[in-house]
């Protein structure tokens, strides 16, 4: 077992840099943990954890030196990957009537990503069934993921709507990362144990001159990594899919929906959610035409909509949209369940509407058995 | 960016090809329904398979999913538009010679082979046609191989009925059994007035041995569905053509689910079983 300072942090840091990345990572703005550009280990939310409930989020000072010591902000990794606006291609009219068409964007910059979730690798590699595990690749997605650095931190402190331990996603990465660290801070101890997941994670952690563990430190991550799943502060009924694919016309459809605002809060601060419109936009001159990219929701009006009016009218209908997709026909889809159980929708709901709540609920009415 | 730069990027899925409009032809009086001819202005296209749709777009003002109404064999790919939304109304306005885009062709194609040796009913609703037009045109191509042909289509007046020529033609060609039928009748209309279900209740084919495609509102085939199946046509030889929002028609866009089913990559043309439980679910 490697470990390293978190001073290392710092030249982590600069050492991508050097490489060429744009790097980002946690920093704390207007009050929640945002992912944002890093130049140093002095941008990380050092000192800060956050408090989780249904609509309920706040961060609070922790009284020690933690650099990863929250959970997951609003922001996901979705927004480099897969922005919440990009522009795919130019479409330039010629004088002969005619076009042709051009890049929309500059080639996006090599990023590594530091502190991403357990939860959000999963996220990711769903991201990546969706946009680079069909048919046709989406080159805008492949382009902003291939080559991306990840640092992985594995979570010591789940948080109150976390149950990523129901999803099988965290809450310890066991690959998919280039680097994953665990954070220990025992006592009057702090370090980062670090594991490498691909060569250039271990050719960087190489370079971060990382010592053996000793004994005590070796113990008290074993006791973070054995004592995080019991730290989760929800969890999922594990046969989700099944109990949604037969509850289509459950009556609960219809009480959520009187509480749900169909905000679309939720599939924002969804790390998987991939909904997405496509605009026109010509300049004034009629010479350009931009073909925009911007996140949609099933929750909005016009995501259904048809010559004759949208298919969803109700917002009962859209909540059991997103709840059976998510969960339910995304196996079908694309392999696997949609969710990661991050825990966003729960605590970004404005009125509180619990996931994990509401398939319980559901469950708990068409029979089977859940966990 | 570098021509580099720009290859390394990959290609484009959501870039549209020019196509040159080769002929526009109306369908109906006020010209809401409209016909062009389009050819690629470089290079080959795919061919496309009946059944299947192309994304057109226009500059400036966007993209709609249309199915192809004719497919030519020097590759030319005829689709028939109505103008209903702000992209097919701008549509309307082309003329001979005016550049789109094309992308395409997307999703599965009516199992026209799997007619062979079977009678074949046809049952279409509105601009529903359309999408089965090339299905009679490769059907009149190998008549010898099919069974007996059924034609039922279904228009709100005869004012809206499209493919008039070609309709006319069919009859006298006496191919097929084509049957006609309007939601209201005009001072000279001479032929059947009410819903196209009836035209299948007729009867006239073999229902054990039938294959039918239907197209048109979704309640018209389900309800014509449930007229097949009524005269022995095995619901798994029922085929249906869906529609919904369609916005990349790659599966990336999310709009056009239907339950499990991306309609834009499993769809549109689905056998009727797997389209059935959808039907059964208000809204979803």
């Amino acid at each position: 077992m490697r470990v390293i300072a978190p001073q290392a942090m710092e030249k982590l840091v600069h050492l991508l840099s050097d490489d060429g990345y744009e790097v980002v990572g946690p920093t704390v703005r207007e009050g929640a943990i945002v992912y944002d550009r890093l130049g140093g280990m002095d941008d990380l939310p050092i000192g800060r954890g956050d408090d989780h409930g249904q609509g309920h989020y706040r961060l609070r000072d922790r009284g020690d030196k933690a650099l990863f010591g929250y959970v997951v902000g609003p922001h996901s990794w979705k927004k480099y990957l897969f922005p919440p606006r990009e522009t795919l291609v130019r479409v330039l009219r010629r004088d002969d009537g005619g076009f042709e068409t051009a890049p929309g964007e500059a080639p996006p910059p090599r990023r590594a990503f530091i502190g991403v979730r357990p939860c959000e690798l999963a996220a990711i590699a769903v991201q990546d069934r969706v946009f680079l595990g069909q048919a046709v690749r989406d080159r805008a997605y492949g382009a902003r993921r291939d080559g991306v650095f990840l640092v992985a931190v594995n979570c010591a402190e789940p948080g109150g709507t976390c149950f990523c331990t129901s999803m099988g996603t965290g809450p310890r990465a066991h690959g998919g990362f280039d680097l994953a660290l665990t954070e220990v801070i025992d006592g009057d101890g702090h370090f980062l144990v670090a594991e490498a997941g691909s060569e250039a994670g271990g050719r960087l952690l190489e370079r971060l001159a990382p010592r053996e563990a000793t004994e005590a430190e070796r113990t008290a991550a074993e006791r973070v990594w054995r004592e995080a799943p019991a730290r989760m502060g929800r969890s999922m009924r594990g046969d989700a899919r099944e109990v949604l694919a037969r509850s289509l016309e459950h009556p609960r459809w219809e009480e959520t929906a009187a509480r749900c605002l169909s905000c679309a809060n939720c599939t924002l601060v969804c790390p998987t959610c991939f909904c997405a419109q496509i605009e026109e936009r010509p300049d004034l001159e009629g010479k350009v035409s931009e073909r925009v990219r911007s996140w949609d929701s099933c929750f909005n009006g016009e995501h259904s909509y048809v010559i004759g009016g949208p298919h969803r009218t109700t917002v009962a209908a859209r909540y059991r949209q997103w709840l059976t997709h998510k969960l339910s026909t995304w196996h079908a889809q694309f392999g696997s369940s949609g969710c990661v159980g991050c825990g966003r929708c729960i605590t970004w709901c404005p009125v509180g509407i619990d996931i994990t709540e509401e398939v319980a609920a559901i469950g708990a009415d068409t029979g089977g058995s859940g966990p | 960016m570098s021509a580099l730069a720009a290859e390394l990027q990959g290609h484009e899925p959501m870039a549209p090809e020019p196509w040159r409009i080769l002929a526009v032809r109306r369908e109906v009086a006020d010209g809401e329904v409209f016909t062009w001819t389009l050819e690629p202005l470089s290079g080959r296209a795919a061919t496309a398979r009946p059944g299947q749709f192309n994304m057109l777009y226009l500059f400036g003002v966007g993209e709609v999913a249309i199915s192809v109404s004719a497919i030519e064999d020097d590759g030319a790919v005829v689709h028939t538009i109505r103008a209903v939304g702000s992209v097919t109304r701008a549509m309307q306005g082309l003329r001979t010679g005016e550049v789109v885009g094309v992308r395409g062709p997307f999703g599965t194609a009516w199992p026209v082979a799997d007619a062979k040796g079977r009678d074949l009913v046809l049952a279409a609703g509105g601009i529903g046609l359309a999408p089965l037009r090339p299905v009679v045109h490769a059907v009149l191509a190998r008549r010898q191989d099919f069974g007996r042909v059924l034609l039922c289509y279904g228009a709100r007046s005869p004012r809206d009925l499209i493919f008039r020529d070609e309709l006319d033609e069919w009859q006298v060609r006496r191919e097929l059994d084509l049957r006609v039928t309007v939601d209201r009748g005009t001072a000279d209309w001479k032929g059947d007035v009410g819903v196209v279900t009836q035209l299948i209740d007729r009867g006239g084919f073999d229902g054990r041995n039938a294959l039918a495609m239907v197209c048109g509102p979704e309640v018209m085939m389900r309800f014509s569905a449930l007229s097949l199946h009524r005269r022995g046509v095995a619901p798994e030889r029922t085929f249906v053509s869906m529609e919904r929002s369609m916005r990349c028609a790659l599966g990336f866009c999310g709009h056009c689910q239907i339950g499990p089913h991306f309609v834009c990559r499993d769809g549109p043309v689905f056998p009727y079983p797997v389209m059935e439980p959808a039907f059964r679910v208000n809204e979803l």
